[in-house]
């Protein structure tokens, strides 16, 4: 089961038309204390126009899995020993750099959590934006700017035409955040890898910069994967859900379908953790333990140490993803026993 | 979680302006920002008074002034009826004993070049006199059994634990002295989500058993709602808001407080394509240059002349108690 | 709950843009209890440069304070000189020659080691804990004494190193060891000052000095207990490094004639007698030359390693 393609999986037909899949995806580090798996054989897709929340915590493989997409990847520590990632069927993983090159920006581009290190200080927002036009399309300086102006006024900086001239650090962080926006989408991309874009932000600002992907994305008809671990922001946003725990995804489903009923322990353990109105005044039913350790992966289902449905068969055997529902999976050898909530 | 008991810290006009200065050899002061502007609150024995407000509200400062770690431009802050803005030295020391904080980060609010077991059992070194040299120990494994940890990990370093652990020592440190307030700033938000839970459930249980009372400052209303009793709206140094969890978050009166309550992702995509939501413009103004009148006024769709002439008070414009700053209740 | 022994420091932050450091995105802490200094004396013996540039050291160290272990001359005897054997090239009785006196230069050069480490090992720590008190205090009060204490740096600095040490060694007329010593720790304080004082004002705004206030504790517990522990590998590391340059300086110095005199017997002394007739006779400068550049060399190389194994972006 875990070998089968991505669109067996996920209940679709084999050869529609996937903007994007992962496949079996693994990425290790070399670290002074031995080989961390930080990616253990993900796979997921994502169809054009949608948006693809990828959920989870620190230490679990969401950010990893954008970075080998976008091809960040690219140091001596990191090794990827398995795994495909198409894009129009086109593994990019075989790609060679400078092919890699022509794709990420101009048709995979990427927002980060911190603008503010993303964007360089010596450089005006102008000069950076323009860049991304002088750079793929070859225009002039002249034009170059033209089209910067055009895109922050897309992106809903007040007097872009002045501002175009001031540096990162005279930005407020919502303001920043939405310079890299304009940034990413300069050149039309068919896919949006926004990685916690809105955790630095406050909520009011964070509305406005959710706010203004939802728009982009309705004028444009992108893709977007959102990785973020706020169960609230993927209510709000997302079409698909995707939910990884210690490296490997637990449950992918539509968004309506899990926040009804959670098919893994892990979703079922976060969405009950959230404090609502009807449990105020007492304990909140937390997930017990704490995250896995990278180096000492739990054996069998990694989550097993810290959940309420263990038997015997999860400390031993690894989960395969149990298709549950036409476009639904669960990596838990008892979600029948979580979808119907029947634990005591 | 009893609200009703007598008041044990009070806080009244506090105010913070910190100077802005230039030039290196001649300094001379070009502005001030205004970090706590008049801010009046009181606490009582075993409750709970949350304070939320995005960055730059000063709500960090204002932790930092009920510690005592700030001196205020002006303003007083009374613990059990005692001032002691102008504490110093051993009065300061004995205050000490009385209110202590969690911090936000667990990753740097352990000195990495102490044990957990040295780190825990500071306050008693500094305070020499609360418990004897040869009980320290048993007590420091008593306040890691308390909090959730394995006493026998007492000479572990704190790079040893997760990031939940780490939040559990600093509790630990915060319980020592046994004060009856604890300020907690921003405790759980550096925190995994999973983790998030426990941390919040352990500081309602400590309240519970030693009858604490928390001042709660924090970024997200969902959590600051679960624990509070009451809740302190703060936006550019002031109060705009001020009453029990229910007036606030029920019946939210201030419109920045209606604002921020919408703007919160509510975790349920049913109905998410017809709900109404405020979506504020632009960012706060600088709290060097706040503007005339009310605050809020530049980002705020109900304000009228008299916003920009005239400041609203804090005041209880309910039956309740419940307070608010606006001109348009 | 489970107790697992894991910290994720990195996050997903440092993954972004593919910067990895070697010591990976996560940070683990090993099984047992271990602290800093012993994470990175695990570190330390794994790393090859950091086990030859030791090795080295502790030749030299070993030189320094029992040299008749080495030679069976003693060079201070004049009765080991021969006139009629000088400039002799290399051989069995004279590994490295003869110099112009006819001395061993073997012997002499293992005798010379001494004040190498001495004036090397004695400047390096006073400078360190001149400029590293200094720094301390600097940094921890701020204010008047810190601007007073950096702009007095600041004239340090504006003194070119060489004319200063000639200006303080001419005053005392006689060079000695510790004259040298004096001169080169005036001029080096400064330097460790400012990077003590730098160390002390990051450590000062971590959050674990404010929790320290916060409990009521004093200036001096929360400068020696929690910031000084904090601020002491940068200063260690210039250390290392800075003692290699004195003994580099005081070769020089002696090399220039205002530095050690003769009947001292040192690196510096014996290139400077050497240099005239180099070109007939090169063996007596260049052994000491290349035992006073394997010197310097291997200190540095200690601090370098020493710096990545304490350097917490790396780990």
């Amino acid at each position: 089961m875990w070998r089968s393609s991505t669109a067996e999986r996920d209940g679709r037909v084999p050869g529609g038309e996937a903007l994007l899949t992962v496949d079996g995806l693994r990425v290790e580090f070399a670290t002074r204390q031995g080989v961390v798996r930080a990616v253990n054989g993900v796979s997921y897709r994502i169809d054009p126009g949608e948006t693809l929340a990828v959920l989870g915590e620190s230490g679990s493989g969401k950010s990893v899995t954008a970075h080998a997409i976008m091809g960040l990847l690219d140091t001596p520590t990191v090794r990827v020993p398995a795994g495909e990632i198409r894009f129009h069927g086109t593994d990019l993983l075989g790609l060679r750099e400078d092919d890699r090159a022509r794709i990420r920006g101009r048709r995979i581009a990427m927002v980060f959590q911190d603008a503010l290190s993303a964007l360089n200080p010596v450089f005006t927002v102008g000069a950076q934006i323009g860049e991304m036009f002088r750079v793929h399309e070859g225009l002039s300086r002249r034009e170059a700017e033209r089209r910067a102006v055009e895109l922050m006024d897309r992106v809903r900086i007040p007097a872009a035409a002045q501002r175009m001239y001031d540096y990162p650090h005279q930005f407020s962080g919502g303001m920043r955040q939405r310079i890299m926006i304009a940034m990413a989408i300069a050149l039309g991309p068919e896919l949006l890898i926004a990685d916690e874009p809105t955790t630095a932000l406050d909520v009011t600002v964070q509305a406005q910069i959710m706010d203004l992907l939802a728009e982009l994305r309705r004028e444009s008809g992108m893709a977007m994967i959102l990785i973020t671990h706020d169960l609230g922001v993927v209510a709000d946003s997302a079409d698909r859900i995707v939910v990884m725990y210690g490296g490997r995804v637990v449950e992918s489903a539509p968004v309506h379908e899990v926040y009804q009923a959670p098919a893994h322990p892990y979703t079922r353990g976060l969405l009950e953790s959230i404090p609502r109105l009807a449990r105020k005044g007492r304990a909140l039913p937390a997930i017990e333990g704490t995250p896995p350790d990278p180096l000492a992966m739990p054996t069998g289902c990694s989550f097993h140490p810290r959940c309420s449905y263990r038997q015997d068969n999860c400390v031993t055997d690894a989960p395969p993803r149990y298709r549950i529902g036409p476009t639904r999976d669960s990596a838990c050898h008892y979600w029948r026993e979580v979808l119907d909530g029947s634990h005591g | 979680m009893a609200a009703t008991g007598e008041p044990i810290l009070e806080v009244g006009g506090l105010v913070k302006h910190f100077p802005m200065s230039q030039g290196v050899v001649f300094r001379r002061r070009i502005g001030e920002i205004r970090a706590v502007d008049g801010v009046s609150f009181t606490l009582r024995r075993g409750e709970t008074l949350g304070i939320v407000g995005e960055s730059g509200c000063g709500k960090s400062t204002l932790a930092r002034l009920l510690m005592a770690l700030e001196r205020p431009t002006s303003g007083s802050v009374r613990i059990n009826g005692r001032e002691i803005t102008r504490a110093r030295g051993a009065e300061l020391r004995q205050v000490r004993r009385n209110i202590q904080m969690v911090m936000q980060d667990p990753y740097t609010s352990l000195n990495p070049r102490m044990t957990v077991g040295d780190i825990v059992g500071e306050p008693y070194e500094i305070h020499r006199k609360v418990v004897p040299r040869r009980e320290r120990r048993r007590m420091v494994q008593e306040l890691l059994e308390v909090v959730g940890l394995n006493p026998d990990h007492v000479d572990r370093y704190p790079h040893q634990f997760s990031g939940g652990q780490r939040q559990r020592v600093g509790i630990a440190r915060g319980l020592a002295l046994k004060p009856e307030i604890i300020i907690c700033d921003e405790p759980v938000s550096a925190l995994d989500v999973s983790i998030q839970a426990q941390v919040v459930n352990l500081l309602e249980r400590l309240q519970d058993e030693f009858g604490l009372a928390y001042v709660f400052i924090a970024h997200d209303l969902s959590v600051v709602r679960h624990v509070s009793d009451r809740i302190g709206v703060m936006y550019l140094g002031k109060l705009v808001e001020l009453g029990t969890e229910d007036d606030v978050c029920e019946r939210p009166s201030h419109p920045y407080t209606q604002a921020l309550l919408s703007a919160v992702p509510v975790p349920d995509p049913r109905g998410r394509e017809t709900r109404g939501r405020i979506v504020l413009q632009g960012d706060p103004p600088s709290p060097a240059k706040p503007p005339s009148g009310c605050r809020f006024r530049t980002r705020c769709w109900k304000a009228r002349d008299v916003c920009a002439e005239q400041e609203p008070a804090l005041q209880a414009r309910f039956t309740t108690g419940h307070a608010v700053a606006c001109h348009f209740v | 709950m489970s107790e697992t022994t894991v910290e994720r420091q990195g996050r997903g932050k440092h993954a972004r843009r593919g910067r990895y450091s070697p010591g990976g995105p996560w940070r683990f802490g090993p099984p047992r209890a271990a602290s800093l200094w012993s994470d990175a004396w695990q570190d330390l013996r794994r790393r090859p440069m950091f086990v030859g540039a030791a090795f080295v050291i502790a030749v030299f160290l070993v030189m320094a304070a029992f040299p008749w272990l080495f030679t069976s001359i003693d060079p201070h005897d004049a009765a080991t000189c021969h006139l009629s054997e000088a400039r002799q090239g290399v051989s069995d009785l004279h590994w490295f020659g003869t110099d112009n006196l006819g001395c061993d230069v073997y012997a002499r050069s293992v005798y010379g080691a001494r004040n190498s480490v001495v004036i090397g090992a004695t400047t390096a720590a006073l400078t360190a804990l001149v400029g590293g008190l200094l720094g301390l205090f600097a940094g921890f009060a701020g204010g008047a004494l810190d601007a007073l204490l950096s702009r007095v740096t600041e004239i340090f600095f504006a003194i070119p190193s060489v004319l200063g040490a000639l200006l303080i060694l001419s005053v005392f007329r006689t060079g000695s060891v510790w004259t040298v010593v004096l001169a080169l720790a005036v001029l080096a304080w400064p330097m460790t000052f400012r990077i003590t004082r730098a160390a002390v004002i990051t450590v000062k705004g971590q959050e674990y000095v404010l929790a320290a206030r916060a409990l009521g504790a004093s200036s001096g517990r929360i400068m020696f207990r929690h910031i000084m522990p904090n601020a002491l590998a940068p200063v260690i590391v210039v250390a290392t490094i800075n003692l290699g340059t004195f003994v580099a300086a005081e070769a020089g110095l002696s090399f220039v004639g205002v530095g050690l005199q003769s009947p001292d017997i040192s690196w510096g002394l014996m290139i400077s007698d050497a240099r005239r007739r180099f070109l007939e006779a090169p063996e007596p400068l260049l052994f000491p030359a290349l035992l006073l550049s394997l010197t310097v060399l291997a200190f540095v190389m200690l601090g370098d390693a020493v710096r990545d194994a304490l350097d917490p972006k790396l780990r």
